[in-house]
């Protein structure tokens, strides 16, 4: 294992976990505001995809295709708490589990019949589909570079919003007490239908920023949901913060251990048995984080303060 | 009136179960949800249009295929077969793209003394002592493929490999049947996230590849695993240090997608298989032809297999004009692989798998400027599978 090595999986780890903190900071904002329980967070993560990577088709370029597929996740995250979410808020976790559930069905269903069953390949433009050296020996995928810089200034941003302007006062309020919000006068209809467009956005734009990677694929949702909601228990469940760092140990976690355990079993096992464990191992490491996180401490990292 | 509607009810009845001797049951097991869909969908279309070339007839019986969806689960693809087996007491059960459905249904239709006949899977212990003389397959074993590639890599003077592949039944085979005949040196190799949840950012993995120094990097990525492999591949900027080898993994399915997003890198890459789009013989001209027609796409290989197991169904149900309770004349005949395959001329071994050809194919354009595969050259000829002296069968 040489430094370099080290140092390019530690900027992939990086990598994924700004990724996962675009999904998990959606759900987080969600659960953590509203209370409400949402599956199908990972399907509007494939509808950004789908919608930038046909758009990307159509337009030719990527970069607009991003721009504009934003604002469409946004309506359609405001048509789903409109007409199906807004009647859940006041049912049980298990009644919004099932009725979210659903929808992940009736939304991969529907991308099935708009979009077939084949996904889609979104192409880069060519400056984007190069490498940079960042340093000597220390070469990476420019897109990557992209995607890591997108994370950090949606960090920073959301940072802002929560912290420093009015509409976040009223989110850290509403995760609170949202009893006492709307005894205010806070409008708090409008607040969750905002809140729940914005988590929609963030996962939509996850979607965007992967779909080059991988591909835009019907069921691609349920890939990234359980890891996001793995992100955001360990983070502490409304905690933007707790989800930033929470989403950089998954990602630093997962991609260190699929790059170094069968090294490391190697020294202890034979090289065949650490061939067929590690693979199985790394897949199971951030489960372990959770369940040792949940005895331990069960509020997370990072709880929002007292509700 | 009272005499005569029972009698007109043992007539409708008698009627219902003369129907019903007069056609052929065939299930056909693939995936028809999740991402993986798109190849079941492929086999679909072939067997429908196998169906089709047939005129809907195999002798004299009509042809009823009922499809099962094992949902890319193993646990599912054994309730299809279950239903398929008890509910609708088909005679053959013929499908399966994954090895480890496979595996797990194969006791569902091999007990209850079915047919089952894999279209694409050819895991190990089936192909050896779990060999069974009502399976037959119309595809390869899992090994036989990357046997051939170990053999491409050591003509072309490749010194060292990179391996990576899924980590299930056929990972681990592809990568035994490549170890099996390569002769240079395994730099490393990864065993990636299989199944629901699937890994498909590569990133890490290919970091290591690129960090070994190997000559050549070898994949088994089948589905769209291989799309998005190849794309991280080309973003990676290992086209020009490290060839590809590819086995199951460029396909009908993921060219047309590449071509485009213009994913260029994938352009020249070699891959070995047993059947190509380009393969001369009547048989497979009209599949292709026809296929594309219908489809607007070549085939993939495993609509091609799909295709195949119709018609050796039929060449069984030929042989004994039509009597299904005639199991040992079926067998007897499919043995005989008396059909015409898409692939050529071909035999069974002893585990009835069959003995065929290998060909390196490479990525091309055709003439209409779509991406495609032709033959480079031939690999092995009448090669048969390492694990058929495991099978007790003779």
């Amino acid at each position: 294992m040489d430094a370099a090595l080290f140092f390019i999986q530690m900027f992939n780890g990086v990598q994924l976990g700004l990724l996962l903190f675009l999904v998990a900071s959606g759900l987080t904002l969600v659960f953590g505001i509203l209370d409400f329980v949402n599956l199908a967070h990972g399907s509007l993560y494939m509808i950004g995809a789908f919608v930038c990577a046909s758009l990307t088709l159509l337009t030719g370029n990527f970069l607009w295709a991003v721009l504009i597929a934003l604002p469409i996740t946004a309506v359609v995250g405001f048509f789903i708490e409109r007409i199906v979410v807004r009647r859940l808020y006041h049912r049980s976790h298990l009644d919004q589990v099932l009725a979210t559930f659903g929808l992940i069905l009736v939304l991969d269903t529907s991308a099935h019949l708009i979009w077939g069953p084949a996904g889609i390949a979104v192409p880069l433009p060519a400056w984007l589909d190069g490498r940079v050296e960042l340093f000597s020996g220390f070469v990476v995928p420019s897109f990557r570079l992209l995607i890591i810089a997108t994370g950090l200034v949606i960090a920073a941003g959301l940072f802002w919003l929560v912290n420093y302007t009015r509409l976040g006062m009223l989110i850290r309020a509403g995760a609170s007490n949202r009893t006492m919000v709307s005894a205010l006068g806070i409008d708090i209809q409008t607040l969750f239908t905002l809140v729940f467009a914005l988590g929609a956005v963030l996962a939509g734009l996850a979607g965007m920023l992967i779909s080059p990677i991988t591909e835009a694929s019907i069921g691609m949702g349920g890939e990234i949901i359980i890891t996001a909601f793995v992100v955001i228990i360990i983070g502490g469940i409304g905690s933007m913060k707790g989800a930033f760092i929470a989403a950089i140990i998954i990602g630093l976690i997962d991609t260190m251990g699929r790059s170094f355990l069968d090294d490391l079993f190697k020294i202890v096992m034979s090289t065949e048995a650490a061939e067929t464990s590690a693979p199985a191992v790394s897949a199971m490491l951030i489960y372990i984080l959770m369940a040792l996180i949940l005895a331990l401490r069960p509020q997370g990292l990072f709880p929002p303060k007292v509700r | 009136m009272r005499i005569l509607l029972p009698v007109t009810l043992v007539a409708a009845l008698l009627a219902g179960t003369a129907a019903q001797a007069a056609e052929v049951k065939i299930g056909f097991v693939t995936t028809l949800t999740t991402g993986a869909a798109v190849i079941g969908k492929d086999q679909q279309n072939a067997v429908n249009l196998a169906v089709e070339h047939m005129g809907g007839k195999m002798g004299d019986l009509d042809v009823n295929v009922i499809f099962g969806d094992d949902g890319f689960k193993p646990e599912t693809g054994k309730q299809a077969t279950d239903k398929l087996v008890k509910q609708d007491d088909v005679t053959f059960v013929a499908g399966y793209i994954w090895s480890h459905v496979l595996l797990a249904s194969r006791k569902s239709a091999l007990d209850s003394g079915k047919f089952l006949i894999s279209a694409n899977a050819g895991p190990s212990p089936i192909a050896g002592k779990l060999c069974h003389e009502n399976f037959f397959s119309t595809s390869w074993q899992n090994d036989q493929t990357p046997m051939a590639m170990g053999e491409v890599l050591n003509q072309q003077g490749v010194k060292s490999l990179y391996i990576m592949a899924p980590n299930y039944a056929a990972g681990k085979n592809m990568v035994a049947g490549v170890e099996h005949t390569f002769k240079g040196e395994i730099k490393g190799k990864d065993f990636t996230k299989w199944g629901k949840g699937a890994q498909l950012d590569f990133s890490a993995e290919l970091a290591k590849a690129k960090a070994s120094g190997a000559e050549g990097i070898f994949v088994f990525y089948p589905g769209k695993a291989g799309g998005a492999f190849i794309k991280q591949y080309q973003q990676a900027g290992l086209k020009d240090i490290m060839p590809l080898y590819t086995v199951f993994t460029v396909d009908g399915i993921s060219l047309p997608k590449l071509q485009a997003a213009n994913f260029e890198g994938v352009l020249g890459s070699k891959t070995t298989q047993h059947w190509d789009p380009s393969l001369d013989n009547a048989q497979n001209k009209r599949f292709v032809a026809d296929f594309k027609a219908k489809h607007g796409s070549y085939p993939t290989f495993y609509a091609s297999q799909a295709y195949d197991s119709m018609f050796l169904i039929k060449s069984a149900v030929e042989a004994v004009d039509g009597d299904l309770t005639d199991m040992d004349g079926m067998r007897a005949a499919m043995k005989k692989a008396n059909y015409d395959s898409v692939r050529g001329k071909y035999t069974y071994g002893n585990n009835h798998m069959p003995i065929q050809n290998f060909y390196l194919r490479e990525v091309v354009k055709d003439d209409d400027g779509n991406w495609t595969t032709n033959v480079v050259k031939t690999v092995y000829e009448a090669h048969q599978d390492p694990y058929a002296k495991d099978c007790p069968l003779e």
